[in-house]
């Protein structure tokens, strides 16, 4: 019973998510194998074994893997599988890409963004953007589970390093072809993992706003920026700051809400924060509902006022 | 160039979940339901692309109850051309359905299978890359924009951190994000001219394909609930709660 778990990277460095991918297979049990799958990957392959209670990294090092396509990467994972019970990853866009099309290649269902792991074969997992809370018995012989980061601690570092060890897999001819990435940028904390987060709404009304107001705010706070569907939608903020159902979930300790309203596909995506704080001049707003401090006020004047005295 | 758009039915997005008291699901029965929103992004996406000239026929198909047909007829009204209903009471997981659309595609020999990245009610994410696996075609998930050139189709995708743009050989399979268009609403004369387009019914069982659920669902609860937060007047004070009491700053 041993799980192996498909790591995240930029061929440079380990997601933090796939950390806590690791973490919630530790609470399942059995070994724990890391799959490295990349090009001149050798330091992902180093961090990822570094974590506690790791048995090995495999790492497969070919510039077939370098791009994290679905389809090299499902066929490896399928040639590894008869070794493992488990196969996960951390729910991220690169695990939600890869993860279901392994599971349909094993002709077994995946349990998708796993919260809590019950027992070794029961999780528990949120539907209905988190209106309500499935557990889940998975009753196949292969598991193949992604896990929502936010609901897990990261796995800390163990005392000495798992060994790593090569393999080699010639993937498929390739139908998809790798054109290009751009990234949004942002210097700050990364959203999904960031111990605060400041987020905008459609309030802030344009994009100097929303910088001009939020940016000085996140940086006193050392906080990631956020930001609902209205903003991103209005063009204020790059997609993938977009927080809720169909964008990033986060938990992180504290969550400060501007000028958003509290749509239930926002919510979604937050309220599972230690500690929420929004600032709105609609009393009636339903973010209200689920903030621990509520302050309705004038975002343009509370927020300058808020930078300077923290 | 002939499209596959598969579509769900699914409570509406606007109304409030309420889980059934004796955990055995959420309450469903006489509440709104309608298309998942993400599957409508995708017959937009196609009817735009019949519209262009780039192809010839969309073929709308839902796997559901009897009512699953006015869904397929939402399709039709916003221009696709037939509708393929695959009868069943049974509420079936992603695996079964991305197994009975790879028999659909048999048939119906699409170039680009086109559908939404997620529904909004099991939220799962699955169906269009189990799809894409059981065809061995390639996929681009979660697009937000789709250009078709010759025997190629190049797609721009959201993922964490940005944007990533893939090349892909036809046929293909395509799940849509909520940027890649803003759908049409389907006018009157649309509606009534959906009703008399073709929706061929076909009985999931007479497929000969095993349906059987491999995940239990041992029970469906409310989420924990949040205690409640208070209202502070001023900023000073919402600092001062956050130092003193939250401790997280």
């Amino acid at each position: 019973m041993s799980t192996l778990i498909l790591a995240e990277h930029d061929n440079a460095h380990l997601n933090p998510a796939t950390a806590k991918a690791v973490f919630a297979a530790a609470q399942w049990g059995g070994g724990i194998d890391i799959l490295v799958a990349g090009h001149n990957c050798a330091a992902v392959a180093e961090a990822a074994a570094k974590l506690d209670g790791i048995n090995k990294v495999l790492v497969l090092d070919d510039a077939a893997y370098q791009h994290g396509m679905a389809e090299p990467l499902s066929a490896v994972l399928v040639h590894l599988a008869p070794s493992y019970t488990y196969i996960a990853a951390a729910a991220t866009s690169f695990g939600k890409n890869v993860m279901p099309r392994v599971a349909a290649l094993l002709d077994v269902m995946q349990v998708s963004d796993i919260t809590k792991v019950v027992n070794p074969t029961t999780f528990e997992r949120p539907i209905y953007a988190g209106g309500a809370v499935q557990t889940i018995e998975a009753k196949s012989e292969k598991i193949v589970v992604t896990v929502r980061a936010s609901a897990f601690d990261s796995q800390p570092e163990g005392g000495s390093p798992a060994p790593v060890e090569a393999i080699s897999f010639d993937a498929p001819a390739p139908k998809a072809r790798f054109v290009s990435r751009e990234s949004a940028g942002g210097t700050g904390p990364d959203l999904a993992t960031a111990r605060v987060v400041v987020s905008g709404g459609r309030a802030l009304g344009s994009k100097e706003q929303f910088d001009s107001l939020l940016t000085p705010l996140a940086e006193k706070l050392n906080a990631a920026l956020g930001a609902s569907r209205a903003a991103v939608d209005s063009g204020y903020a790059p997609n993938d700051w977009q927080v809720g159902q169909t964008g990033k979930v986060v938990a992180p300790d504290l969550y400060v809400a501007v000028g958003i309203s509290g749509a239930i596909q926002h919510l979604a995506g937050m309220k599972n924060s230690k500690v929420i704080v929004a600032i709105d001049k609609d009393p009636e707003a339903p973010i209200f509902k689920v903030a621990d401090y509520g302050l309705v006020a004038d975002i343009f004047e509370a927020v300058p006022e808020l930078t300077e005295k923290l | 160039m002939k499209i596959l758009v598969p579509v769900k039915r699914v409570l509406d997005a606007n109304v409030a979940v309420r889980v059934k008291p004796d955990g055995s699901g959420v309450e469903l029965a006489n509440l709104k339901m309608s298309m998942n929103p993400f599957d409508e992004i995708a017959v937009e996406e196609a009817v735009k692309l019949r519209e262009a000239g780039t192809a010839s026929e969309v073929i709308v198909v839902s796997i559901g109850p009897a009512q699953a047909a006015d869904t397929l007829r939402s399709g039709l009204a916003m221009g696709a051309d037939r509708a393929i209903l695959v009868k069943t009471e049974d509420a079936l997981e992603p695996l079964a359905i991305a197994k009975i659309l790879k028999h659909i595609a048999g048939t119906e020999a699409p170039d680009l299978v086109i559908m939404g990245k997620q529904a909004i009610d099991d939220d799962c994410n699955q169906t269009a890359q189990m799809l894409s696996a059981l065809l061995d075609w390639p996929q681009a998930m979660f697009a937000s924009k789709v250009e078709v050139s010759g025997q190629s189709v190049t797609v721009t995708r959201e993922i964490d951190g940005g944007l990533e743009t893939l090349e892909m050989d036809l046929p293909a399979v395509i799940s849509t994000d909520l940027r890649l268009n803003i759908p049409r609403y389907a006018s009157l004369p649309n509606v009534m001219k959906a009703k008399k387009k073709p929706l061929e019914e076909i009985a999931a069982e007479s497929l000969g394909i095993s349906l059987a659920p491999q995940l239990h669902v041992v029970a469906t609860n409310p989420p924990p609930e949040r205690k409640p937060g208070a209202m502070v007047d001023s900023v000073d004070a919402l600092v001062e709660k956050l130092k003193s009491e939250a401790r997280v700053l």
